[in-house]
Formats: structure tokens, C-alpha cells, sequence
């Protein structure tokens, strides 16, 4: 029985996992203490459970579990990396890489470091779009004391090539941030196999609760600092002051044990689905282009333009579908997506794409059914598109003179 | 977002999607928006030399749920006007009639910039002779 609306929307967050839950129960009751309590029992279980936790989500990254500072979330971390880095070693040098496709957590917070004085190259991507690390290499200057550069895409899911990144700067002898949130739990992801000196997660990009998040810190070769920015009691080694959302923790090491013991299965079947998805869409249509590249992907990630269509009368004909659209035709700019933009995708081809994000709880016949309903709509809109009558007699859209308001 | 009912209903039953002859002295196109910006109207009206009545009127829209159903109420609107009457439906009137909120209110605008190009193109015509 197919429940509506199907979720293919598992990029921007996915449902606790039943498991997970279970977990968090018991400390929002029972086991309700604070994990820095030092006198009294309730303190001791949080703090227990907090470092059971903490090696959970250690071991789904090769990491040691005092490398683990617990946040309110992924966007937090990522300001806390970038941030606390580059204040920590302003002395040696003032520049910070990144990319046009980074997330917004990290491109705002390093627009707000340039007014305050900081330098950011921002890359270019390739039209497949990964990061070109030719360019990141001749970028690197004496004063660059950052690289931060995602793992994987939230929008298009391709997984950047994190491990020559983290070499390169291990070689040039600067930090790396790098933006795990996807990557964690869905793809094989390991803080020294790429050299991380900094990684941000979620918990609910991988089945666990929101609200929780983490960032890991180098602590041996290098032992890395960072200045705190949110200042109080102390905890978390100083990095994150703020008392800890210990039922959010346990859920969050719950989720990333999960996603350690079963990421084999669980990707090999995600990859099927989206495959089959990716099949049935291109034998029922024509003109579609897949964004980003198709080999170096998260297993649950499809991002599709559906020429002479546009994104948001899609998603209104496909209503009993969760997904996402890169067109942001409600927003007053109508400006679409700034990373399909930074592939080289025309604005035409941005503002008919939809994302499609599969993960755990979804099943085979959900992915024939949202086959089936998206190729009708398209063909359905596509009859309404004065855009695909031009193409198909013949008129070169791109010569046009469009008569814009 | 919520889409009124009136929007959901002519984007689930547009009418009168299709073209006409462009060719046809008879016809107006109007052709308005760019790819780029997320939408493009052709909206065409054939027009009763005998009575300058606007009896056929065709859409097709590359846009977003409140363009297509602008565009087909514009349609429907217009079989039936006169030419003249035809150049006094103004955007609000389709603001009003499809619950449109204010980031939508450019759907409307095109709607009846679609109109207006229509009409000019239907009367250059007549004043440059059948064929051109």
C-alpha cells in the first residue's frame, strides 16, 4: 500500500528511524539529567549515554571520540569550523578556499568573513560539478589558512574528491574543513583516509533526530584549536558551550551506528531504486539532463532537468510527491538554483529541474509510481509548453529575442 | 505554498491549450516572458473580420501553476470581447479572480502583456495587409 505523499525528499531531511527513537525515549523521562551533573546519579547516566554516543558517531568516521564536539546542528558546525579556524590562526595568514557549490552555512559565513577583512576564493566547478584541482592547487597561497570543501551535494549529490583535497592541503600545510552531512552514513567517509582536520554532520541527514549535530576536531597530527563562538560553562572541551541534548545525542549515535552496521546493504539497495527510477524516466521522455555526475553520486541522489518544463508547475502536478525543485519561482528573485548555476546549467534548464532524494523507508513500488506520475505530467506539460512546440519546429530557443518583463 | 482553488482547477483542466494558424491574417500572437525568468506565454486570438468579435483564443504556457492558469482564464475571458473590449482586462481582474498572492502578481502582468501583443500583432496585420 503506497502512503501519500511519497517522500523523495531525503536530502533535505530524513524520519527518525523507529530504532532510533527507541533509544531517545528513556532520556527525556526517566533518564533526564544533565550530562555535566558531576554528583548524583541522573548526571552520571546522561553523561554515560552522551559518551556512548560520542563513540558511535566516532567509529561511523574514523575518528577518536574526544575529536567530537556535539552541536545544535550541521549549520552550527559548519560556522564553528570556519570561524573558529580562522580566527584561531589569523596570525598565520588571512585567506580561506572554498567553492560556488558549497551550502549556505558555508558560503554565508565566509561572505560575513570578508567584510571582516578575511580573503575567500570561491572555486569554479566543473560542468560535472566537481571541484577542478588543478584550480584549487594554483589557488593556495602563503596566507591561506582553510580549505572548506563539502563532501558531498546537497543539491546534485556528487561527492567531491575529498581525499586528493585533504592531501593537497596536508602538503601545503593548511587546515581542511570539509562538509560531511551528506556524505556521513550514506557513502564510505573517513576523517584520516581524507585527511580531515575538521568535518561537520548532522544527525538528521542519517535517520536521526534535528537539532543535533557535530563537528570533529584533529586532535593528533595536527592537534587543531578553534575559537569558541558561543561562549559559557565550558563544555565540550570549550569548543560548545551549552548544556547538551543528551535524548538528541543518543538518538544521533543510535543513527550513526545504524548507518555503520547496515551502509553496505543499504546503499547497494538505494542505488538499485534510484537506477530504476533514472531508467523509467529516460525511456518515457526525452530531453532530460541529469545534473551533476552520475559516477561520483550519493546512491540516493537524482537531479533532473526536464527540458521546456518548468520546475514548479511540475512539482504542482506531481503533488502526491515529496521532492525538490531548483527553481525558485516563489521567491521574488526568480533567481534558480546557484549551484546548477555554477555548472554551467543555462537558467532555462535550472528552473525545470527537480530533485529527487531516495533513502531507507522507500520501496520499489513507490519509485513506479512516481516514474509513471512524472512522465505523465511532463508529457502533459510539455503539450502546454510553447518552448517544446518551438524546439520541436524547429526554433533555436538560445537565438531568440525574448521579450522579458 | 497553497494554490487557490481557482489556480488548481485551471492548472488541472487549462483551456483551450493549443495554437492557431500564426500565418493567418485573422490571428494575433503574442509571444511574452524569456526561458531564463521562469516563464513564456503565446497567447493568440482569432478575430470575426464580420463583427471584430474575438471568437477562437489558444495558450500554451512554460511556467509556473499561476502562470498557466492566468493564461487560461485570459483565454477564456477573451472569446466573445471585442478587440477593444479585449484591451480593458487588466491584470488585477485576474489577481482577483485567481486569489493570486504577491509573488505571483507577475503571472498576471504577463497574462496581460500576452493580451496586449496578441491584440497589437492581430492589428498590424490588418493595417499591413492579408499577408503580412
Amino acid at each position: 500500500m503506497l502512503k501519500f505523499p511519497i517522500y523523495f525528499d531525503n536530502q533535505a531531511t530524513t524520519p527518525v528511524d523507529p530504532r532510533v527513537l527507541e533509544a531517545m525515549l528513556p532520556y527525556f523521562t526517566e533518564r533526564f539529567g544533565n550530562a555535566a551533573s558531576r554528583n548524583h546519579r541522573y548526571g552520571w547516566e546522561a553523561e554515560e549515554a552522551v559518551e556512548a554516543a560520542r563513540k558511535q558517531v566516532a567509529d561511523l568516521i574514523g575518528a577518536n571520540p574526544k575529536e567530537i564536539v556535539f552541536t545544535s546542528g550541521a549549520t552550527e558546525s559548519d560556522n564553528l569550523a570556519i570561524r573558529g579556524a580562522v580566527y584561531m590562526y589569523r596570525e598565520k595568514g588571512d585567506h580561506i578556499i572554498t567553492a560556488l557549490t558549497e551550502h549556505k552555512a558555508v558560503i554565508d559565513t565566509c561572505k560575513r568573513l570578508e567584510k571582516e577583512g578575511f580573503r575567500v576564493t570561491y572555486l569554479p566547478v566543473k560542468p560535472d560539478g566537481l571541484v577542478d584541482l588543478d584550480a584549487l592547487r594554483d589557488a593556495i597561497t602563503a596566507k591561506t589558512v582553510l580549505i572548506t570543501i563539502m563532501a558531498a551535494n546537497n543539491e546534485i549529490g556528487v561527492l567531491q574528491p575529498v581525499a586528493e583535497i585533504g592531501a593537497m592541503a596536508k602538503e601545503r600545510g593548511v587546515l581542511f574543513h570539509t562538509d560531511a552531512v551528506q556524505a556521513a552514513g550514506k557513502v564510505p567517509f573517513d576523517v584520516n583516509a581524507c585527511n580531515a582536520h575538521l568535518a561537520s554532520l548532522s544527525a538528521h541527514k542519517m535517520y536521526g533526530p534535528k537539532g543535533v549535530g557535530a563537528l570533529y576536531v584533529r586532535r593528533r597530527q595536527p592537534r587543531v584549536l578553534l575559537s569558541p563562538i558561543i561562549d559559557g560553562g565550558g563544555h565540550e572541551r570549550g569548543m560548545r558551550s551549552g548544556t547538551l541534548n543528551v535524548p538528541g545525542i543518543v538518538g544521533f549515535g543510535k543513527a550513526a551506528e545504524l548507518c555503520r552496521l547496515e551502509m553496505a546493504q543499504e546503499s547497494a539497495r538505494i542505488r538499485a531504486l534510484r537506477d530504476r527510477l533514472n531508467a523509467k524516466l529516460h525511456a518515457g521522455l526525452d530531453e532530460l539532463h541529469v545534473n551533476g555526475s552520475m559516477e561520483h553520486r550519493l546512491p540516493g541522489n537524482l537531479n533532473i532537468s526536464f527540458a521546456y518544463v518548468e520546475g514548479e508547475s511540475l512539482l504542482m502536478g506531481i503533488n502526491d510527491v515529496a521532492v525538490s525543485s531548483g527553481s525558485a519561482c516563489t521567491s521574488a528573485s526568480l533567481e534558480p538554483s546557484y549551484v546548477l548555476k555554477a555548472l554551467g546549467t543555462g537558467d532555462d534548464l535550472a528552473h525545470s529541474s527537480i530533485r529527487f532524494g531516495l533513502g531507507r523507508f522507500n520501496t520499489e513500488e513507490e519509485v513506479d509510481y512516481v516514474a509513471g506520475k512524472v512522465v505523465a505530467v511532463v508529457r502533459k506539460l510539455r503539450e502546454m509548453s510553447p518552448l517544446y512546440e518551438m524546439a520541436k519546429d524547429g526554433v533555436d530557443l538560445a537565438k531568440m529575442e525574448w521579450r522579458e518583463h | 505554498m497553497a494554490y487557490s482553488d481557482k489556480v488548481v482547477d485551471h492548472f488541472n483542466n487549462p483551456r483551450n491549450v493549443g495554437s492557431l494558424p500564426k500565418q493567418d491574417p485573422t490571428v494575433g500572437t503574442g509571444l511574452v516572458g524569456a526561458p531564463e525568468c521562469g516563464d513564456v506565454m503565446k497567447l493568440q486570438v482569432r478575430v470575426n473580420p464580420e463583427t471584430g468579435v474575438i471568437d477562437e483564443a489558444k495558450f500554451k504556457t512554460f511556467g509556473c501553476g499561476s502562470a498557466i492558469a492566468s493564461s487560461s482564464l485570459a483565454t477564456e475571458w477573451l472569446k466573445g470581447k471585442t478587440v477593444d473590449e479585449a484591451l480593458t482586462i487588466k491584470n488585477t481582474d485576474i489577481v482577483a479572480e485567481l486569489s493570486l498572492p504577491p509573488v505571483k502578481v507577475h503571472c498576471s502582468v504577463l497574462a496581460e502583456d500576452a493580451i496586449k501583443a496578441a491584440i497589437a500583432d492581430y492589428q498590424q496585420k490588418q493595417q499591413g495587409g492579408p499577408s503580412s
